[in-house]
C-alpha cells in the first residue's frame, strides 16, 4: 500500500523536476525552432555549479538561483554569437548543439571528476510529513510545489503580459515584429537564456535526489524530447502534462516491469508521434 | 524649402541579383498624402520595404525628417517613427486583438498633435473594440485590415506607409478605408500610400509618383498628373 504512495509522490517530484527541465526546451524549440540538443548539459552543468556553491557553504535556495544565472550567460551567449547564424537551418542546429553537448560533458568531466556529487538535502527541508498515518518526504514535495509556481509564472508571462505578447509576435512574423519595433533578436536570445536557467535551476533542485554525475546529461535530454513530444512543443500545459505522465511511468514502470523500463517510456511517444503528431496539447501548425 | 517627412534619395536596391529600384528619388512632404502607383512588379512594394529597412539600399539614402536611416535595423527605423500597413495585412495572427495594439504602442517621441491610444484606436475602429478578445486569425480581411491600420497608429507614428490597404476587399470595406486614410491624412499625418488602382488615389493623394521597373517615370502633383495631358497608359495598367 505505501509502496504504491512512494512511488507516487516520486512521481511528481520527478514530474516537477521534468517540467522545469522541459518547459525551457519547450519554449526553445516551439518558439523559436532550436532543436536545442544540449538541454540536458544545462541540467548537468547547472547541477555541478550547484554543488560547488553549495561546497562553499552558500544557501540552497541562492545555490539554485546563482547557477541558473551563470547557465543563462552561458546559454545567451552561445544564442547570440553561434545559433544566430544558424538561423533557420535545423541540421546545423541539431550539430552544433550536439557538439556543444559533447564539450560540456567532456569539461564537466574535467573539472568535477567522475565521481558523482550528492549534496545533502538542506537542512530546512528535511524530514517528512504526516498525514492521515502516512509520511510523505518534504523536499519532494517542494519540488513539486516550485515546478507548479514556475508553470504558473510562465504561463502569466508568455500568455499575458506586453513582454509575451511581443514573444509571440516575434514567432508569428518576424520580419514586420521588428517594423512594429519589436526586438526579436534580444528577446530570442532573453527565452533561450531563460530556458537554460530552467535546466540548470531544475538540476541544482534535483542534485539532492538524483545526485550528479557524467552522463546525467544525456539521461535527461531524451526524458525532455519524450515529455514535450508527448505534450506538444511549445505549449506550458503540454510540458506540465507530459512532464508527470513521464513521471509516473518512469517510476511505476521501473518498479513494475524494470526489464521493459524504456519500453513503457518510449511507447506512448511513439503511439503520440503517430496518432496525433502535434503532442497532446499542441497546434496544428496552418 | 518645406521640411520632408520622408525622402528616398537614390535608391539602388537589389533582390539577389535582381535591380529592383535603379536610383529612385521621390519626397514626401510634411502633412501630405502621397500616391505611389504602378504596375505590378515596378518596385512600389520595394520602395517601402527600403524605408522601413527590411531591405537595406545598396545605394542611396533614405532620410526621415532629415534623418538618414538608410542601414538601420527595422526596430531602430520604427523608433524614429516610422510605420508600416504592410500589404496582405499581416496581423499577428496567433495574438488577440488588443495583443497585436499592445506590442506596436508607444508613447509619441515628436509631439504629435493627437497622441494614439486603445480609446484612440477603437473610437475610430469600434470594431476592434467589440472583438479585441479575438485571435486576429479569426477576423474578417476588412476588420484585418482595420488591425493592421490600428497597429500602425499605435506606434504614434510620424509617417505612415500603407501598402495596397484596399487589396482583396470588398467594395465598400475600400471605401471605409479610404475614409479612414482622409481622416488620417487630415489629422496631419504624412503618408505614403501605395495602390494599383490610380482612381483611388487620384482622389485623396496631394501628389502622385508613378514608377515603371525600378525608375520614378512620374513625379508631380495630382493636380498635374490628372489635367496635365499625361499619357499615364504606358506607365499604368489599362483603367
Amino acid at each position: 500500500m505505501s509502496l504504491w504512495l512512494t512511488l507516487a509522490v516520486n512521481s511528481f517530484a520527478l514530474g516537477g523536476l521534468l517540467f522545469l527541465l522541459s518547459a525551457g526546451f519547450s519554449l526553445i524549440f516551439g518558439l523559436m525552432r532550436i532543436p536545442n540538443l544540449m538541454h540536458g548539459s544545462f541540467f548537468m552543468l547547472g547541477a555541478y555549479f550547484g554543488v560547488t556553491l553549495l561546497s562553499q557553504g552558500v544557501n540552497f535556495w541562492l545555490a539554485a538561483l546563482g547557477s541558473g544565472l551563470l547557465t543563462a550567460l552561458l546559454g545567451g551567449l552561445i544564442e547570440r554569437f553561434l545559433l544566430r547564424r544558424l538561423e533557420g537551418q535545423v541540421l546545423p542546429q541539431v550539430l552544433l548543439t550536439l557538439g556543444f553537448a559533447f564539450i560540456i560533458g567532456d569539461v564537466c568531466l574535467m573539472i568535477w571528476t567522475g565521481d558523482p556529487w550528492q549534496p545533502p538535502t538542506p537542512a530546512h527541508l528535511q524530514g517528512a510529513v504526516q498525514v492521515a498515518g502516512l509520511f510523505f518526504p518534504i523536499y519532494r514535495l517542494v519540488i513539486l510545489a516550485v515546478a507548479v509556481v514556475i508553470a504558473v509564472a510562465l504561463w502569466i508571462l508568455v500568455d499575458w503580459t506586453r513582454l509575451g505578447a511581443m514573444i509571440r509576435a516575434g514567432v508569428d512574423d518576424p520580419p514586420i515584429a521588428r517594423v512594429v519595433g519589436i526586438r526579436v533578436s534580444q528577446l530570442f536570445t532573453l527565452v533561450f537564456s531563460l530556458g537554460a536557467a530552467l535546466a540548470a535551476f531544475a538540476g541544482v533542485m534535483g542534485a539532492p535526489y538524483l545526485s550528479v554525475y557524467p552522463g546525467l546529461d544525456f539521461e535527461m535530454l531524451p526524458l525532455a524530447l519524450i515529455v514535450v513530444i508527448l505534450g506538444g512543443t511549445g505549449s506550458l500545459l503540454g510540458a506540465l502534462v507530459g512532464s508527470f505522465i513521464i513521471g509516473f511511468l518512469y517510476n511505476f514502470g521501473q518498479a513494475m516491469f524494470p526489464d521493459l523500463a524504456y519500453v513503457i517510456l518510449f511507447l506512448p511517444m511513439l503511439l503520440v508521434l503517430v496518432l496525433r503528431p502535434q503532442g497532446l496539447f499542441g497546434k496544428v501548425v496552418a | 524649402m518645406a521640411t520632408s517627412a520622408l525622402e528616398l534619395h537614390d535608391v539602388d536596391a537589389y533582390y539577389g541579383d535582381s535591380h529592383v529600384l535603379q536610383g529612385v528619388s521621390f519626397r514626401l512632404g510634411e502633412g501630405r498624402l502621397l500616391g505611389l502607383l504602378g504596375r505590378n512588379g515596378a518596385g512600389k512594394t520595394t520602395c517601402l520595404n527600403v524605408t522601413v529597412g527590411l531591405l537595406p539600399p545598396r545605394r542611396g539614402g533614405v532620410l526621415v525628417f532629415g534623418e538618414e536611416v538608410a542601414r538601420l535595423p527595422p526596430e531602430q527605423i520604427a523608433l524614429r517613427g516610422v510605420a508600416l500597413v504592410p500589404q496582405g495585412r499581416r496581423v499577428f495572427r496567433s495574438l488577440t486583438v488588443r495583443e497585436n495594439l499592445a506590442v506596436a504602442a508607444r508613447k509619441p517621441t515628436h509631439g504629435t498633435a493627437s497622441a494614439w491610444t486603445f480609446d484612440t484606436v477603437y473610437a475610430m475602429f469600434p470594431r476592434l473594440e467589440e472583438r479585441k478578445s479575438q485571435m486576429a486569425a479569426h477576423l474578417s480581411g476588412g476588420e484585418q485590415q482595420m488591425l493592421a491600420i490600428g497597429r500602425a497608429l499605435m506606434s504614434n507614428p510620424r509617417v505612415l506607409l500603407m501598402d495596397e490597404p484596399s487589396e482583396g476587399l470588398a467594395p465598400q470595406i475600400v471605401a471605409d478605408v479610404m475614409t479612414t486614410v482622409r481622416k488620417l491624412k487630415e489629422s496631419g499625418l504624412s503618408i505614403v500610400l501605395v495602390e494599383q488602382n490610380p482612381r483611388l488615389v487620384f482622389e485623396i493623394a496631394d501628389d502622385i509618383v508613378i514608377l515603371n521597373t525600378g525608375r520614378v517615370a512620374v513625379a508631380a502633383t495630382t493636380d498635374q498628373v490628372e489635367h496635365g495631358g499625361l499619357d499615364l497608359t504606358q506607365h499604368l495598367g489599362v483603367f
